[in-house]
């Protein structure tokens, strides 16, 4: 009965099913671009790291103060691999007031994982200032290696350009660590270092070791930084937030739909019941047929947030800033958050049809 | 003579009343009709002939009185959903089919109430179809049948799950009097081949003189039987 009334009324269906679909690929597309930006944010604090190392109680990480020794001094221990400075900093290029900056070591993985297009990491260096843009950046900033470009308040040469898949490395400034720190006036210090451990050994090596050497800055494991980082726990929110609202207005047509569903076909449930249909059987078909408009919605909404994301990642401007991939997590929630609005926008159509007095309904006109 | 066991139907001293008891439709009515009696309620409209079908079905509770059907208190919610699944048919003046599904699946709306097996349904949809002459019209959505070939649907759709009774209220008077003629000798000899219980109203004499018994109704009371 559930799938035959559906068919029966498919405009009716469509409308509904197409609120849930705008409501679900809204909410996914929220939180997959927003959890694509958290996830860009990581890959620029982790990389190829496994332990994030920073200073404690700073509202955020352009604040703080790492003494650079301190990638030396991880180094020297058994359960440490590998240990790398980065200062992040905001600089100003002509006619472009923000441009992120990365002050990295010469050795720093993210040379070797973007694709060079023009120069090489041998100009990169203290010695001669020499700095590389991200592809975009090149692009904004109508620079070539090669070249001088205008930095704050000093001029550099351009070392190279280079592709990154990180949106925001791609339209950033790589700068060679301590170029970075005379130019910020941060010597001797860095935003984070981040940790590779040694095969076999865990965090908790590293933790202890940090609060008996360094009380003043604290270690985390990646995923616990991403957990615990409370921008990243406002974007989250945030996007959870604005999906869930324009969810619940796309859920409401539900329970519009499922309203008219009810009160155009009074005599009808009247004769269901006369055919022995019981409350419980008439309240679980108007449930039913909720839900599988639901179910529909949502299937229908996850194609096309799938497809507005990889629509939106082919705009040259935002290629590197977006990740399509929407995760089980996310697909889950929207699916109960679907679930959820059609049983309560059932609720009432359900309890009214499994009221009707069906003689009194079929005098109904 | 029949013993209260016996009756299909028993209906004692029922009172009904709407709108807060001004509007007084059934007084103190009693009527039993044992098993396999054909009987014809009779009378003008608004002497309560079609409130008394809908009490005897539980469609309408009472403010007073006893209805019993097939020995169940239709009072009882779970006796009545019983008695609408497998021991009452109802079939209206008007069809109530529902007009964008096939004959055949109004026809199993009641199979599906009462969760019967679906390959006997459908050996039972097609006996009764070709019974009634609708066979051919079963895959036919009803919008697109004649009111005549409707209320022969209802008819089988009333049948499907075999009940013992079968409430018939003007069950031909919405059609013309070729149609009106066929289905009312249908619905007789239905009834009367697998010995099932009709109660009918009618306030066609012409009708309700070929029922083995007329109950003669006015202003909510039974008047009297014959015609």
């Amino acid at each position: 009965m559930v799938f035959t009334n559906l068919r029966r009324h498919r405009v009716r269906t469509a409308i509904g099913a197409a609120g849930i679909a705008l409501g679900v690929a809204t909410m996914l597309s929220v939180v997959g671009l927003l959890g694509g930006a958290v996830k860009m944010f990581e890959r620029i604090l982790q990389s190829d790291a496994e332990m994030v190392v920073f200073e404690k109680n700073v509202s955020d990480l352009f604040f703080s103060n790492v003494p650079v020794e301190l990638a030396g001094e991880l180094k020297q221990q058994p359960f440490v691999k590998d240990a790398r400075p980065v200062l992040f900093t905001i600089i100003t290029a002509p006619g472009r007031p923000v441009v992120t900056c990365f002050g990295i070591t010469p050795d720093d993985p993210r040379l070797t994982r973007g694709e060079w297009l023009q120069g090489g990491a041998a100009d990169f260096n203290e010695a001669n200032n020499g700095v590389v843009l991200g592809e975009r950046a090149a692009d904004f900033l109508a620079a070539k290696a090669g070249g001088t470009i205008e930095l704050g308040q000093g001029s550099y040469p351009v070392a190279g350009v280079l592709r990154m898949e990180n949106g925001f490395e791609n339209g950033g400034v790589f700068m060679p660590l301590g170029t970075c720190q005379r130019a910020f006036q941060r010597e001797g210090v860095c935003s984070v270092v981040s940790v590779a451990l040694a095969d076999g050994c865990g965090s908790a090596e590293v933790k202890d070791w940090m609060a008996r050497h360094h009380g003043r800055l604290t270690a985390l494991e990646n995923e616990e930084f991403s957990r615990s980082y409370s921008q990243f726990k406002i974007l989250k929110t945030t996007a959870w937030t604005v999906g869930g609202c324009a969810f619940l207005l796309g859920g409401l047509s539900v329970t519009n739909t499922m309203i008219l569903s009810v009160f155009t076909r009074i005599k009808e449930l009247a004769i269901a019941r006369v055919c022995g249909f019981s409350r419980g059987q008439v309240a679980r078909m108007i449930f039913g047929e909720s839900l599988l408009v639901a179910a529909i919605g949502t299937a229908s909404g996850w194609v096309l947030s799938i497809g507005g994301l990889h629509a939106l990642r082919a705009v040259p401007q935002l290629q590197g800033y977006i990740d399509p991939r929407i995760g089980w997590m996310e697909v889950a929630g929207a699916l109960s958050l679907a679930l959820f609005t059609a049983l309560a926008g059932a609720l009432y159509p359900a309890r009214y049809a499994a009221n009707l007095k069906p003689a009194e309904a079929l005098r109904y006109e | 003579m029949n013993t209260a066991e016996d009756m299909e139907v028993r209906v004692e001293n029922v009172w009904k009343s709407f709108d807060g008891g001004r509007i007084e439709v059934l007084k103190g009515v009693t009527l039993h009709v044992p098993k396999g009696g054909v009987v014809a309620l009779c009378g003008t409209s608004g002497c309560g002939k079609s409130t008394l079908l809908n009490v005897i079905s539980g469609l309408e509770e009472v403010d007073r009185g006893l209805v019993r059907v097939s020995g169940a208190e239709v009072a009882d919610e779970t006796a009545r959903i019983w008695l609408l699944r497998h021991r009452i048919g109802y079939v209206f003046q008007f069809h109530h089919l529902m007009p964008d599904l096939t004959l055949a699946e109004n026809c199993m709306i009641p199979v599906i109430a009462a969760g019967g097996k679906r390959a006997v349904a459908v050996e039972r949809l097609h006996e009764l179809a070709k019974a009634t002459g609708v066979d051919h019209r079963l895959g036919r959505r009803v919008r697109e049948l004649s009111g005549g070939e409707r209320q022969r649907g209802a008819l089988v759709r009333a049948l499907m799950n075999d009940p013992e009774l079968l409430l018939c209220d003007e069950p031909t008077g919405a059609l013309d009097e070729k149609n009106r003629e066929t289905v009312f000798e249908l619905m007789l000899e239905l009834v009367r081949s697998r010995g099932r219980t009709l109660v009918l109203a009618t306030h066609d004499p012409g009708l309700a003189c070929r029922c083995e018994r007329v109950v003669r109704m006015r202003d909510g009371k039974i008047e009297g039987e014959g015609i």
